[in-house]
């Protein structure tokens, strides 16, 4: 098997972990351990292998290990495929967060080409209930692991819109000036569409032939306004807009707006009804199919970061959650507050135990 | 300072400040300078002297002129009903070094940046539409660079101008450059700008 896996994971004054070192191979890793111990940081900094915040959404500064405050860094040796990679980031103390790809800085929109990375944190257990912005997070999370490109677009949307809303806060009333910013605007926003939709569809399609434990999702886009999309309908809708847009001041229309709708197939009741636990296992679905639709297209699973995922799962659908794994071949980083959650995968997994003593966390390999 | 006057600190200071210098290099250069006082220091500051007097922005384009107007909006052979806009004067030269283009200029002075309050006065694009009228022009060439900005400028320039073509530059594999070295964008590109052999 030659699947995506971080073999090496070393951490220098990373939030409570003065310096961990870990070794993996591409066995799911169970990592248990009491609260506050640093479970949660080791999955962090394998979310930090991907564009972005990371799966606590915390800025560089929010990273570094207190008192000292020195920066920090991470060092992983990942393997994708026949090719291996070397992945430093990092920030020194007050600066933006650096990224060096086998030994040459690279932006973070890089990283999106060597790996796929998809997590689940005890946070998006209100992901259904919660405002859009959480699911358009998550739907754009699984969307870049098809479109590595996806990132670009998203930017480049941003950017154009934030310029527009600078216009609009500003009362600036020149026509061709809006114009303009639309333009760009539609053009990223309606790639930015696309690439979503096709996810959509991968993540439907993953669902309909899978034999799974866990309930199919039917998943629905929400666009803004009346189902405005691609390209000249976005940048008619945004010229349209642009009076009532003045008022508010900002864009209220556009794909940085979507919502993703989703309803549990065999109830046919909207996610947001279901009870916690069914909710849940929603997500794990779609992780599930994700990672079954990437394996499809590009013959190996993603990266799976499971925060807390015992948590509102019986006994059966957590042995049904680690044979999914196994079976998807997928490293996932699991972590739970006790090694019996991870009974039902056995010598299938590889365990870590992190404990905490003087201020610093300790990680060591258990079992 | 080691050994000097305050002068000569803020010398070095100000030395530090141009492109391409720190203080390090600003140090040896002023040192050098001494050096040869009669073949480059008093020439130098001469010149200087000479350039801050007379040097200004052209009225009309905004280029570099040694006077109201620059001698590219002097010259009558240039106004061949072409004017070629660009960001600055830097890539003002670079066009006149090709020897290619014989219409005139608009330099805007940047490009339109509502975040960093760049709007379409500060960039001269008014004064751009009445030339577009006054000089009877026929084509207006936007020479922009191909970033986010350098498009919603060129999309905003060219949503005013009526009855003149509008073009932009060519994007695509540079004059003796290998396919291998180009990335996706510049390859995606040219292979949409293709033409027929």
């Amino acid at each position: 098997m030659t699947g995506l896996r971080v073999t090496r994971l070393q951490l220098s004054h990373f939030r409570s972990h003065k310096r961990a070192e870990v070794a993996a191979d591409t066995r799911p890793i169970a990592i248990f351990g009491p609260n506050g111990a640093g479970k949660t940081n080791l999955l962090e900094a394998v979310s930090l292998l991907s564009p972005g915040r990371g799966l606590r959404r915390a800025g560089a500064e929010d990273l570094v290990r207190r008192p000292e405050a020195l920066g920090w860094r991470i060092f992983a040796d990942v393997t994708a495929g026949r090719q291996t990679h070397e992945i430093v980031t990092g920030a020194e103390a007050g600066q933006s967060r650096s990224v060096q790809l086998d030994g040459k800085t690279v932006t973070q929109t890089a990283l999106a080409n060597v790996l796929r990375v998809l997590w689940l944190v005890p946070a998006m257990d209100r992901l259904w209930i919660e405002g859009a912005e959480g699911r358009r997070r998550f739907l754009d999370r699984a969307t870049l692991s098809f479109v590595p490109g996806h990132a670009e677009a998203a930017l480049r949307y941003d950017k154009a819109m934030r310029e527009r809303n600078r216009l609009l806060k500003d009362m600036v009333r020149d026509a061709h000036w809006y114009a303009a910013l639309e333009g760009r605007m539609a053009e990223a926003g309606a790639q930015v569409q696309a690439n979503r939709a096709a996810t959509v569809a991968a993540l439907m399609a993953a669902q309909q032939d899978a034999a799974t434990a866990f309930p199919t999702a039917t998943l629905s886009l929400i666009e803004g306004g009346d189902d405005v999309q691609g390209a000249d309908a976005l940048k008619e809708a945004f010229a349209a807009g642009r009076a009532r847009d003045l008022a508010a001041g900002r864009t209220l229309l556009g794909p940085h707006r979507t919502d993703l709708d989703a309803v549990f197939a065999d109830k046919g009741t909207l996610a947001r009804d279901c009870s916690t636990g069914e909710q849940k296992a929603l997500l794990i679905s779609l992780i599930l199919a994700n990672a079954r639709a990437l394996i499809a297209q590009d013959g190996q699973p993603p990266i799976l970061l499971l925060d807390e995922v015992a948590a509102h799962l019986d006994a059966a659908r957590r042995a049904a959650l680690y044979d999914e794994i196994c079976a998807l071949g997928a490293q996932a980083w699991m972590t739970g507050t006790e090694a019996q959650l991870f009974e039902a995968l056995g010598d299938r997994g590889q365990y870590l135990q992190v404990t905490e003593a003087d201020g610093a966390s300790a990680v060591e390999g258990a079992l | 300072m080691v050994d000097g006057t305050d002068d000569l600190t803020d010398l070095i200071a100000l030395m530090a400040k141009l492109p391409g210098l720190g203080p390090r290099s600003a140090r040896r250069a002023v040192l050098h300078l001494i050096k040869k006082r009669g073949q480059l220091l008093v020439p130098l500051a001469d010149a200087m002297q000479r350039v801050g007097a007379n040097v200004r922005e052209c009225l009309n384009c905004g280029n570099i002129a040694a006077g109201d107007i620059c001698n590219i909006c002097n010259d009558d052979r240039r106004a061949n009903g072409e004017i070629c806009v660009v960001e600055d004067v830097a890539d003002l030269w670079a066009m006149e070094r090709s020897q290619q283009f014989k219409g005139r200029y608009h330099v805007l002075g940047g490009t339109l940046s509502a975040l960093d309050a760049v709007g379409p006065e500060d960039l001269r694009i008014p004064r751009l539409l009445d030339r577009v009228t006054s000089e009877n022009v026929t084509e207006v060439i936007l020479a922009l660079g191909a970033t986010i900005d350098g498009h919603t400028t060129a999309h905003y320039i060219a949503d005013q101008l009526t009855g003149v073509t509008v073009t932009s530059l060519a994007q695509g594999v540079p004059v003796g450059g290998e396919l291998d070295y180009l990335d996706d964008g510049t390859i995606t590109a040219a292979l949409r700008a293709r033409r027929a052999l």
